[in-house]
């Protein structure tokens, strides 16, 4: 007997009865001899929750979370501070231990958060229409290079360097297997290069792909990108990220085709790197070519509002090899925790985050330049985040703030060849002492 | 099962209408039937240029989606804008809802095709 | 309890809030001296304003219009909807795993590293594999992982005429479109009478631009493919590779090995066979599994082991780079490693055992009223094929929807498509004798009533949230957010 498996001898016996076989291996009889495993699997014995709970606290203690340190990382993904009530109301199980809406009858708290998600992320971007989410940023925005090749019938990418090197790769790996050509576009002071995005664009351009702000967390103007884009009948894919829609510029007040980024930001822990979500929203012309899930409003037989999985005929399990993706599942659970956190915060909520973020960013760079050591390694506005070029690899840095108690930079040397650039992140979670203690660390250090 | 007398059909379920060079095509009453209530249709473009067999158009059901492929070869000169808003045209009357007109460049090719007795036969071979 | 119809949007009042700040403790600068006013949005974004009240009681009385397996039985074929420890959940929300990020130095994370490698090694150990890349985020993702892999095999080895991939036609709609997505064409292949792959048919369609053959063992139908070790050998004769599709794996843990029967490639749905939850549709976790000739073709990093010390190995010239963000699912990761844990060995047998036995037991005693197409002990699901001597009138839709009134999640319908009126049912092993009892009574009834009064089917569910809906009109005029106009 095991905790989960509630047949017993008895049970298992009368069954077998029913069945008409003798034992257990009658089950079984369809697999040939020679593909029994003969021997135990090389497993650890069953456990108990106890022994569970040791075991991995055991492992925990290996590991410095973000609650013993303080977090001066981002590049991609962020420590914000999440409200008590987004878990609380995540972890009902109503919501976890759900499948995907296919019976919308008993589906409809689901299927209401997703499309309540799905107005918020248009309501942060100003695009048209959002699907119900994508594994993460990463992936939505190679899906995002895959509708533009489909749409416009051409095979060419064009993506900034400025754009985070995870999606840069994962982009490259999807454009591998389907013979699309990824062309970079090349920076030029910490943004993308607008003039080479002009020699570089041709009759094959499906789409420019930028971020912003971008992975330095600098605050790009598309204007001239944008003008760029659509003059050479391209589509625009802009990377965003949801809490600077706030305060900057919208993906729609650009002329947008494509808004994609990943709403870890909105709610969700750091998780190790996932599970994140993606977000997907663009224009009424490219609904229908829309990857992934979508939920629509209808009428019930009582003409009563619901809600319902809905342009299914785009989705895999439909049109097959022909379909818009392969991807089946959206990031559910994610997308509750980012609705819950979006609506917790509301519009002032989510601009004070915006805002402290900013200043305690800003505050930061001012204190962290001041004594001359570091300098800002490109001078523009941006958005939470700042590259800093200092005496020494951000490496040895890192370690050194690491005995104090700090989570340091990304280091920038990796990906960008900036010799001894850090790029370092200030939420609202800092506070003055712990950007003042930082300051003070790296003049000695 | 509708046909009308006069017409062209294909295998997969297309009708042609000839008009001079011009030839107005749709589906049948057997496609609309067997795909169940439309709900959009992917038009070709204007000016496109499909061999027959090319896929020029996508129609959805609800839990269906099929292409149809263009009986005849040649560019598109005109398209039923109407199915965009209102796809249920195709299930109301899909022979007065025509799709697309082309002008054929290979009129030879409508031999190929079956008269409206040779197509029933072959739905009910289908059923 | 009333009923609750309100969108967030409809609670929203202006002045309301539900969170607080602390006073941020750096001058505040105006934004404009800090960003040029060109950058900044001048519509500011659309959210609701409500209070916190607010937002718990929405959220819960939503969730009370869903139906959780920790409410009721969850039969839905090829789902593997088992029971998901709590457990689980209180693990992956452990500080010290939540809240770790991703670029910490690896000296920092060498719990959450060593807890990767293992599970790399618990679930190549299930599978008969070398080794597992846990970076996929779901199933799809993961099929679409493994066939990358297979695609950098054939070119690695200048072999690039190999563009096919051929999966039956039993297959699960995301094997075809995984192979699109990496950009392979496809054949698909006819499965026999009994629902197996026809060999000739296989032999016919082989050539040297086959690149591999997606499989499920057991397949769809609930079948044990038993000529799998001719199929790979034919497979791997004609120069492709074998992929394995393990949505089925919960029927034969500890019994069987993919990697046993040949097949190169497989991916595990976490979510299924290692109790994380669904979440209502994600997120999943799809690991991918290859023989040792692939191993250096999995995506970046590699988890190792260098001395005591685990590290994220990016050293690897003929990876197909990356497919996600970072490592996977770390989170989802967490979960499928505690319920190893709390299975063992014995355990996970034990667990395929009784799925395979419910499944039999369930298919025993509701053949004498459903349709079977095929009558021959299943594995850990099977497919009926709707009501015996009845008319005609009552869709599979129909018994699905009534099937609500009695309390139930329906199981899978109208797939897989080579069965007319196809409904699938798996119980899984979490589920005790009474529980199927219970649930083969109500489908006893239910035949019942498709005879005597059918229009009962045909109007189901009757006690729901919302009855039947209109997909027709939501297609047709998409309505895809919420407009201030709608109310």
């Amino acid at each position: 007997m095991h905790r989960y498996i509630p047949n017993t001898d008895a049970d298992a016996r009368a069954m077998m009865d029913v069945i008409g076989i003798d034992s257990m291996d009658g089950l079984f009889e369809d697999i040939p001899d020679n593909l029994i495993l003969k021997r135990p699997l090389k497993l650890n014995p069953g456990m108990s929750e106890l022994e569970i709970e040791r075991k991995m606290k055991e492992l925990g203690a290996k590991n410095q979370s973000t609650d013993d340190l303080v977090c001066f990382l981002g590049a991609g993904a962020y420590d914000h501070y999440i409200p008590s009530i987004v878990n609380h109301l995540a972890k009902r199980s109503e919501f976890y231990t759900a499948y995907t809406p296919y019976q919308p009858e008993i589906s409809q708290g689901t299927l209401q958060v997703i499309f309540e998600y799905q107005t918020m992320i248009c309501g942060l971007t100003g695009m048209d229409v959002s699907n119900a989410s994508l594994y993460d940023g990463a992936t939505a925005c190679a899906e995002a290079a895959i509708m533009a090749v489909d749409n416009t019938r051409r095979n060419t990418i064009l993506v900034s360097k400025t754009v985070n090197p995870e999606t840069r790769q994962v982009l490259k790996s999807y454009a591998h297997s389907r013979d699309i050509n990824i062309v970079e576009i090349p920076m030029v002071d910490g943004i993308t290069d607008s003039e080479m995005l002009k020699t570089l664009m041709d009759a094959d351009s499906a789409a420019v792909i930028v971020q912003s702000p971008n992975f330095f967390g600098i605050i790009e103007d598309l204007t001239e990108v944008e003008k760029l884009t659509h003059g050479n009948r391209s589509l625009l894919i802009s990377s965003v990220d949801p809490i600077s829609l706030a305060i900057l510029k919208k993906p729609a007040e650009y002329g947008v085709d494509i808004a994609v980024g990943d709403a870890q930001v909105l709610g969700n822990n750091l998780n190790y790197g996932g599970p994140y979500i993606g977000f997907l929203a663009t224009t009424s012309k490219l609904m229908r070519k829309m990857p992934g899930r979508i939920v629509g409003q209808s009428l019930d037989v009582d003409g009563k509002r619901a809600f319902v999985l809905t342009l299914q005929a785009r989705e895999q399990h439909i049109r097959r090899y022909k379909a818009t993706s392969n991807i089946c599942s959206n990031q559910n659970l994610n997308a509750l925790i980012a609705s819950i956190y979006m609506v917790t915060m509301g519009k002032k909520g989510l601009r004070e985050v915006a805002l402290q973020s900013t200043e305690k960013a800003y505050y930061a760079m001012h204190k962290l330049t001041a004594g001359g050591k570091y300098k800002l390694a490109f001078d523009r506005p941006f958005f939470r985040e700042f590259a800093l070029i200092g005496p020494k690899d951000a490496d040895l840095l890192n370690k050194e703030l690491l005995t104090n108690g700090i989570l340091g930079g990304y280091n920038l040397n990796k990906e960008y060849g900036i010799e001894n650039g850090v790029l370092l992140c200030v939420t609202e979670k800092r506070t003055k002492q712990e950007i003042d203690k930082l300051a003070a660390l790296t003049e000695v250090i | 099962m509708k046909t009308i007398k006069g017409l062209y059909y294909t295998k997969d379920h297309e009708w042609v209408k000839v008009d001079g060079n011009k030839a107005m095509v749709g589906i049948t009453d057997y496609a609309q039937h067997a795909l169940g209530e439309i709900v959009y249709v992917e038009l070709p473009e204007m000016d496109e240029v499909y061999k027959a067999g090319d896929v020029f158009c996508v129609i959805e059901s609800v839990k269906a989606a099929a292409d149809s492929f263009a009986p005849v070869s040649g560019k598109v000169v005109e398209i039923n804008e109407e199915l965009e808003d209102s796809p249920e045209f195709l299930n109301e009357d899909p022979y007065d809802n025509w799709i697309m007109a082309v002008e054929m460049n290979n009129p030879s090719e409508l031999e190929d095709l079956m008269d409206d007795e040779a197509y029933k036969k072959f739905c009910e071979k289908e059923e | 309890m009333k009923s609750y119809n309100k969108l967030i949007f409809e609670l929203s009042k202006e002045g309301r809030n539900a969170i607080a700040f602390p006073k941020s403790d750096v001058d505040r600068t105006p934004l404009e001296e800090l960003i040029p006013a060109d950058l900044l949005t001048k519509e500011g974004v659309e959210l609701p304003e409500v209070s916190e009240v607010d937002v718990v009681r929405h959220y819960t009385l939503l969730s009370k219009k869903n139906y959780g397996l920790d409410m009721g039985f969850y039969p839905l074929g090829s789902c593997t909807m088992k029971y998901n420890p709590k457990i689980n959940e209180d693990m992956s929300s452990l500080g010290r795993f939540a809240n770790l990020h991703p670029y910490q130095s690896e000296d920092t994370v060498q719990g959450a590293l060593a807890l990767m490698y293992e599970l790399d090694y618990m679930l190549s150990e299930i599978s008969g594999m070398s080794r597992v890349s846990l970076q996929p985020a779901a199933g799809a993702h993961g099929e679409m992982t493994g066939l990358m892999v297979i695609k950098a095999y054939h070119e690695k080895r200048g072999d690039n005429k190999r563009t096919k991939i051929i999966v039956p036609d039993s297959a699960h709609g995301t094997n075809p479109a995984s192979a699109a997505m990496v950009g392979f064409d496809i054949i698909e292949i006819k499965s026999t009478k009994n629902g197996i792959i026809d060999m000739e048919d296989l032999k016919e369609v082989l050539s040297d631009e086959v690149a591999g053959l997606m499989l499920t063992n057991p397949n769809t139908l609930g079948l044990f493919e038993k000529d799998i070790k001719e199929i790979a050998d034919l497979i791997h004769e004609a120069g492709g590779l074998l992929y394995y599709d393990g949505a089925n794996m919960n029927a034969i843990m500890g019994v069987s090995r993919p990697g046993d029967m040949g097949f190169d490639v497989i991916h595990y749905n976490l979510h299924k066979t290692f109790s994380t939850p669904h979440g209502g549709g994600g997120p999943g976790s799809g690991p991918v599994g290859v023989k040792e000739h692939l191993v250096k073709f999995l995506p970046v990093p590699i988890i190792e082991k260098s001395g005591e010390e685990y590290i994220l190995d990016y050293d690897k010239p003929d990876s197909i780079g990356k497919i996600k963000s970072f490592y996977g699912h770390f989170g989802v990761m967490i979960r499928a490693y505690t319920y190893i844990l709390a299975m063992g060995a014995e355990g996970l047998k034990h667990a395929s055992h009784n799925a395979v036995l419910n499944a039999n037991y369930m298919m025993s005693r509701l053949k004498k009223y459903y349709k079977l197409p095929i009558d021959k002990i299943c594995m850990h699901e099977f497919v009926l094929g709707g009501i015996k001597d009845e008319a005609g009138e009552v869709t599979t839709l129909d018994i699905a929807k009534r099937l609500i009134d009695y309390g139930y999640h329906p199981p899978t319908v109208y797939f897989p498509l080579i069965v007319r009126e196809a409904m699938m049912i798996e119980p899984t092993e979490t589920e005790s004798r009474e529980t199927l009892d219970e649930f083969i009574e109500a489908m006893i009834s239910i035949a019942g009533e498709a005879k005597e009064n059918p229009v009962l089917l045909k109007e189901a569910p009757h006690n729901t949230p919302v009855r039947r809906i209109d997909e027709v009109l939501a297609a047709r005029k998409p309505v895809l957010k919420w407009q201030k106009s709608d109310s």
